[in-house]
């Protein structure tokens, strides 16, 4: 006996046509977030239940303005729905459209319909046609297109009831096609449905037009389809401009004989005058600013008290573990490996939820289209897109949420730049190795009577960040090629209330995807960390106690110091130690020693790593991490041997400043990367660089200065 | 003497024109689209506070593009 499989209903409409909001609505919580097979779109579905009782996983395709791709999000439209006979092949497709401007919407609905899918249309925004004094006949709609019409409110969720069951029953696909396709090609499309047995003519001629889309087929019957291409002299794109034309023909036709009353267009006006504002040479760069100024408190000031409670929550978790377990590897495995790692994914809920709460209620509102507009201009010459300003931004606090918020570019390029350049900017975790680091190399004064210098060395260092970041996508720009053009041909969208459902709902759909997608890779780098610190070759760890206790004998140790001594020791002979000291005559041309290079081998679990890993080096970790004045003196004291004077000289300081501004020491940074390109050929790159970038950097400073 | 626009973007805002044909042909497609045909009225909004890029209203919609697109629109007035 089979089980009949749950029927696929696809969601597919224009940018800003409310899809979002039927999604939310059809499938509320049970969303599941993954990506397309082999690409980095990202695919949401969902269950809906029905009526009779049954349920449908609904589809939510990327928002299109045509069956002709033009971005990567497109290309998956059309291949999924090219591709007619396909497990994943939706069995019905509900196209949503804007009705209080139906041109648009009905351009995509008409080469859907000929696509040869059953369909459904869904009015959307009804209110607001009501209120616009439009109104349709719907069933003149509906007949005339040959597909069940439904209106439909889906901020609120009116009309719900009625698109499922018109959803559960029968439909099916006009006989005739909208588009009349061109004489020229009615023969290479006929030699295709004959050949490759293509369902209908429309169907074929996509096969002509988009060489690019028909990755379903196999090698064999690509090579049919581009030797019927040839053999007729067919041009993808020949004919396109000319099918719009006459699609759109149709659509004034049948818009002449179903709207019953015509608009009045009041409403845009509305839009308008805000725009006057919020698009002002003055005021718009002054919101714009004070906007983002406002989402980077709210991420650098607001999220550090949630963050501070989950960090102190795993920390009891980890002694809570060491203290009911019996000592032993797994124990250690579990409290200091692993039991961390999970606290180190968690730490960074708060910052995107937060984020994105902001960047949701941009897009909903329509504002985030202004801000491409103002922005547009002067990211260009970077290589950049107006969009890449509130991930560079937000990168000042976290590069994890900032990377996951360049989504919102469509254009391939840009993105990925933006992505490359965003962990430049100095994010919070440097701050704590900054602050040590400036209050032990430059001197607390005051420059002309009132500049702090240990502020103007803080500032100059996220100065240093952000051109860093511009010079290096400016860099990129020149490099990278692409056939793809940079275009901005965008809709201002009219301004909106945001509805603050969708809002809740991205804010989930991010934090899942981060928690379980990038978590998985900083989970095992977490754990590989852990064995790097806790292990190491021979029998010296295991032997730590009785050979600190033989060194020491004479020294008096209390309780504590002894215990921090053995901390100490068990972290030089450690794989991280030995690493750290096989790579002191690497970065002895920085100025550092080897138990710099143990820190720098921490910090890649995070940065501020850093400040606990000098205090255990230093045999002060029982007051380390609590105590910076601790650290910060006994840093102070630390000599180096071959000069006789102390390790921490300004040129060191410096040059250690500098690789930490540059390097990318920060697993869940690649992590999320590796999420986000879809592999891990831009994540080794950017580690490439950036380790490139901080060594030569660090060593330019260090030579000079010293 | 003020020459007459020949395209969306040598436009001025508050300018109306009608929409004759374009003068590239993959950014036609994507034009048409979004709603500009040949035969419609199109009016320039605004300015980007630099100059670069323009919000055009067209078929009912507001769109933005830049300069060098908006270059690709012939009108007539």
């Amino acid at each position: 006996m089979t089980i009949p499989r749950r029927q696929k209903v696809a969601l597919v409409g224009n940018p800003n046509s409310g899809k979002s909001s039927l999604f939310n609505q059809l499938t509320g919580l049970k969303q599941k977030i993954g990506n397309f097979p082999g690409v980095t779109v990202e695919k949401r579905s969902g269950v809906t239940s029905l009526p009779d009782g049954s349920s449908l996983e609904i589809i939510d395709l990327p928002g299109i303005y045509s069956i002709y791709p033009r971005s990567l999000d497109e290309q998956i439209v059309a291949e999924i729905l090219l591709d007619h006979h396909a497990p994943t092949t939706p069995n019905k497709i509900v196209v949503i459209a804007d009705a209080t401007n139906l041109k648009r919407g009905l351009l995509l609905l008409s080469q859907i319909i000929d696509i040869g899918l059953p369909t459904i249309l869904a009015l959307n925004m009804m209110d607001l046609v009501a209120r616009a004094g439009i109104s349709y006949d719907i069933k003149a709609l509906s007949k005339k297109l040959g597909i069940p019409v439904v209106p439909i409110n889906a901020r609120i969720g009116i009309g719900l009831e009625e698109l499922k069951k018109v959803i559960a029953g029968p439909v099916s696909s006009p006989a005739d096609s909208i588009f009349k396709i061109w004489d020229e090609v009615k023969a290479p499309v006929k030699e295709l449905r004959e050949t490759l047995g293509v369902d209908n003519d429309y169907e074929a001629y996509q096969f002509l037009e988009q060489p690019k889309s028909l990755k379903f087929l196999s090698a064999k019957e690509q090579q049919v389809v581009d030797d019927v291409r040839n053999r007729y002299h067919f041009f993808p794109g020949k004919f396109q401009g000319a099918e719009t034309i006459q699609r759109y023909g149709f659509i004034q036709d049948l818009l002449n004989e179903v709207t019953l009353k015509q608009t009045d267009f009041s409403w845009k006006n509305y839009s308008r005058k805000i725009d006057r504002v919020l698009t002002h040479r003055i005021w718009g760069y002054a919101l714009f600013f004070g906007l983002l100024f406002l989402i980077f408190q709210a991420i650098f000031a607001w999220a550090t008290v949630p963050m501070d409670m989950i960090d102190l929550l795993f920390a009891d978790l980890s002694r809570y573990l060491h203290s009911v377990l019996p000592d032993g590897p797994l124990t250690s495995l579990l409290a200091d490996g692993i039991v961390p790692g999970i606290g180190g994914i968690i730490i960074f809920v708060p910052q995107i939820a937060i984020l994105f709460a902001f960047i949701s209620v941009l897009e909903e509102s329509g504002y985030m289209a202004r801000v491409v507009f103002l922005m547009d201009k002067l990211m260009r010459r970077f290589g950049l897109n107006g969009k890449s300003v509130v991930p560079l931004m937000s990168g000042v606090a976290c590069a994890i949420p900032a990377i996951m918020a360049t989504r919102t570019i469509d254009n391939w390029k840009e993105r990925t730049i933006t992505i490359f350049v965003t962990p430049l900017m100095s994010c919070s975790a440097r701050l704590p190795v900054f602050t040590i680091l400036i209050a032990l190399i430059v001197p607390e004064q005051k420059a002309f009577g009132f500049f702090n210098l240990q502020g103007i060395a803080l500032m100059g260092l996220y100065l240093l960040g952000f051109l860093a970041a511009l010079g290096s996508a400016w860099i990129m720009k020149q490099i990278i090629r692409v056939r793809e053009r940079s275009f901005l041909i965008m809709e201002l969208p009219t301004y909106r209330v945001p509805r603050w459902s969708n809002v809740g709902y991205t804010i989930v759909e991010k934090t899942k995807a981060f928690v379980l997608e990038a978590g998985k890779v900083i989970m095992a780098i977490s754990i590989v960390l852990w064995v790097l610190a806790s292990y190491g070759p021979g029998d010296k760890i295991p032997n730590a106690r009785e050979n600190v206790l033989a060194e020491s004998k004479s020294l008096r140790l209390t309780e504590q110091g002894l215990e921090d001594r053995i901390a100490a020791y068990k972290l030089e002979n450690s794989y991280a130690g030995v690493i750290g000291k096989a790579l002191e005559p690497v970065i002895k041309p920085l100025g550092y020693d080897w138990k710099i290079g143990i820190a720098l081998i921490t910090s890649f679990a995070a940065r501020e790593v850093f400040v606990g890993t000098m205090a255990t080096i230093y045999s002060i970790g029982s007051a380390g991490g609590k105590d910076d004045a601790t650290i910060k003196s006994r840093m102070k004291e630390e000599i180096n041997p071959e000069t006789g004077g102390p390790r921490f000289t300004p040129a060191v300081g410096f040059s250690l400043l500098v690789f930490y501004l540059f390097a990318m020491q920060c697993m869940s940074t690649i992590a999320v990367v590796y999420r986000e390109t879809g592999g891990w050929k831009w994540p080794l790159l950017q580690l490439l660089y950036m380790t490139a970038l901080a060594y030569v950097s660090a060593w330019i400073v260090y030579q000079v200065l010293s | 003497m003020v020459q007459t626009p020949k395209n969306v973007s040598e436009m001025k805002p508050g300018d109306i024109g009608i929409i004759s044909g374009f003068t590239d042909e993959y950014l036609s497609v994507k034009l048409m689209e979004m709603g500009c045909l040949p035969g419609i009225p199109v009016r320039f909004n605004f300015r980007a506070p630099f100059g670069d890029p323009i919000c055009i209203s067209v078929s009912g919609y507001e769109l933005s593009l830049r300069l060098e697109e908006a270059a690709t629109i012939s009108i007539v007035n």
